[in-house]
């Protein structure tokens, strides 16, 4: 008989996310209508859909080049210096990766070294402290405030900061808050980076989905090229989460030591999704703007009616998430979304899931249809009617 | 101005029955600046009128028949396709006229209850306009899509999971 747990300690130490078990409440009932949801409600558009159809037809079948088919790194860094005014090299400084998800895993364990301290901003994605925890690093947070709506500040990163600290993971525009650091925001932040000689990983899966100001790429930033590991994909704004297909663009030293232990781990991301994705950089942009416009429009339409109802709302500047308040019904953010999904059938994602200051508040996706949307509102007014 | 405008008619060629207070969140302006712009857009006929699409076999035993008739014609001097076309475009039984270029002149989609009422009218009245010289009929036997609109879409519920990151 077996007499000790097989489980490495570090493995087993991980704390299940919260969103797991909310899903697994929202999954046993019916005709929910779920604003839980991290991705896009459109499908793949047709044509990326189409291509893959014919590299398959074609043979297409086998592995690619450890760091991804040369001519998508290409494509991927004509679209960054056309899109972000970057240039990365495509040889030397780009790797296509399985999500965004992998380029963070591979960044992480690429640079982090045992007890050194990686900041990751709250509330944030879901997958940042773990990832850090399994590179051998150690994760500290920054929770940043409702009164900034929720954007990091100089003084948040500079108090967080120890003789430890290695890097911080930045996502502009933020998920779950929609909090988009304009261009001089990021100045500021990169002062502080520069000071104190730190790594970032930018996390920019969000950065077409913006509404307010176009996006700046923290690598445009002056001095920012040389420490930045440019991490985004094509899951958001592509509509192509289940393809699994990201990457991520740096100094070729993290690039090139990413591939190596890709090459070891992965071999190389799908080939099918990556000929699927030579179509959406090449002939894409007609189908992302419709997607980015339809966003913008709900987006308008949420915050309103939130802001109607009483549930306070800033307009998120990008990505597909707005974070209200909830305070005013004097719940926790738990027993709201919980309540609200036993009362009245629509599923939001409780605030605290992403970290401690996201407690008050909840996520809702406006990647939904305006129908859906619609009829999302009717049933939380009604739910909120009955608490204030 | 113009921008907005755009959006507007974006908006409801998708779905004419949106109410100005909806759109009037989803573009984030007020109810009223909607209401003046739809008023201007109908006054300078950029908005024509607000059809429904409708799938009438759902709810009554009415067979349509659709034709598309391509329709070679004598262009007249002076007004060339035009007073030809509008000889044609004036019947109610003609749903659309489009002048094309190729083998034909004029394609003509022609609805009616029935086969033969279509052939009564395409041999008595588009036949035997003087400047018709021919007509090629086609009849419709399936829509797959109309007006951008895929009809029996069946499958296009939302596959994604309840909750995700
Ligand atoms: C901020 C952020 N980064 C990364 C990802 C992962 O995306 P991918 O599907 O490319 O792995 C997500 C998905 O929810 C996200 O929200």
């Amino acid at each position: 008989m077996k007499k000790t747990s097989f489980l490495s300690k570090q493995a087993d130490s991980l704390q299940p996310s919260g969103i797991r078990r909310f899903f697994d409440l929202a999954a046993q009932m019916e005709d929910v209508i779920s604003l839980g949801v991290g991705e896009p409600d459109f499908v793949t558009p047709w044509s990326f859909i189409e291509h893959s159809f014919h590299a398959l037809e074609q043979g297409y079948t086998s592995y690619t080049e450890n760091a991804g088919m040369l001519d998508l790194r290409e494509e991927i860094s004509n679209y960054l210096l056309g899109s972000f005014g970057v240039n990365y090299d495509a040889e030397k400084e780009i790797i296509v990766t399985v999500g965004a998800s992998q380029a963070i895993d591979l960044a992480l364990r690429a640079t982090v070294n045992p007890g050194e301290e990686v900041l990751v901003v709250e509330p944030g994605f879901v997958a940042y402290v773990p990832t850090v925890s399994l590179a051998g690093g150690t994760p500290v947070t920054i929770q940043t405030r409702p009164e900034d709506d929720f954007k990091l500040t100089p003084e948040l990163l500079e108090a967080a900061i120890t003789p430890r600290t290695k890097a911080i993971i930045l996502c502009n525009p933020n998920n779950p808050t929609g909090a988009a650091l304009t261009g001089n925001e990021l100045v500021k932040v990169a002062e502080v980076v520069e000071k104190h000689d730190l790594l970032v990983l930018s996390d920019e899966i969000y950065a077409e989905l913006t509404y307010e100001d176009v996006h700046t790429s923290f690598p445009a930033i002056k001095n920012m090229k040389e420490r930045t590991v440019l991490i985004s994909g094509f899951s958001k704004a592509f509509a192509m989460t289940g393809w699994r297909l990201g990457y991520a663009t740096g100094p070729e030293e993290i690039i090139q030591t990413m591939v190596k232990i890709h090459q070891f781990t992965m071999m190389c991301a799908p080939t099918i999704a990556q000929h699927a994705a030579l179509e959406a950089m090449k002939n894409g942009k007609s189908s992302v703007d419709y997607m980015i416009k339809s966003y913008e429009q709900r987006r308008n339409f949420i915050v309103s009616s939130l802001n109607e109802m009483g549930l306070s709302c800033p307009n998120p500047g990008g990505a597909f998430y707005a974070f209200p308040s909830i305070r005013e019904t004097g719940l926790s953010s738990a027993d709201f979304a919980e309540e609200l999904l036993q009362e009245e059938q629509v599923a939001v994602v409780p605030g605290n899931v992403f970290g401690e200051s996201g407690e008050g508040f909840v996520r809702c996706s406006y990647a939904t249809s305006l129908k859906q949307l619609d009829e999302a509102m009717r049933r939380i007014k009604r739910f909120v009617d009955r608490r204030i | 101005m113009q921008e907005q405008e755009v959006e507007l008619l974006q908006l409801i060629e998708k779905n004419a029955n949106l109410e100005p207070s909806k759109i009037a969140k989803l573009m984030a302006v007020s109810e009223e600046e909607v209401r003046e712009l739809l008023r201007s857009l109908e006054e300078k006929k950029a908005i024509l009128g607000y059809s429904t699409l409708i799938d009438w076999a759902k709810v009554v035993q009415k067979e349509e028949v659709t034709a598309m008739v391509d329709v070679k014609v004598q262009p007249a001097r002076g007004s060339g396709f035009d007073k030809v076309a509008e000889r044609i475009y004036r019947f109610p039984e003609v749903k659309a006229v489009y002048l094309m270029s190729g083998a034909y002149d004029l394609s003509v989609s022609v609805e009616g209850k029935t086969m033969m009422e279509i052939g009564r009218f395409i041999s008595e009245k588009l036949s035997a306009l003087d400047s018709v010289l021919s007509t090629t009929t086609h009849f419709v036997l399936k829509r797959y899509k109309h007006d951008g609109i895929i009809l029996d879409d069946e499958d296009d519920n939302d596959k994604r999971m309840v909750v995700t990151p």
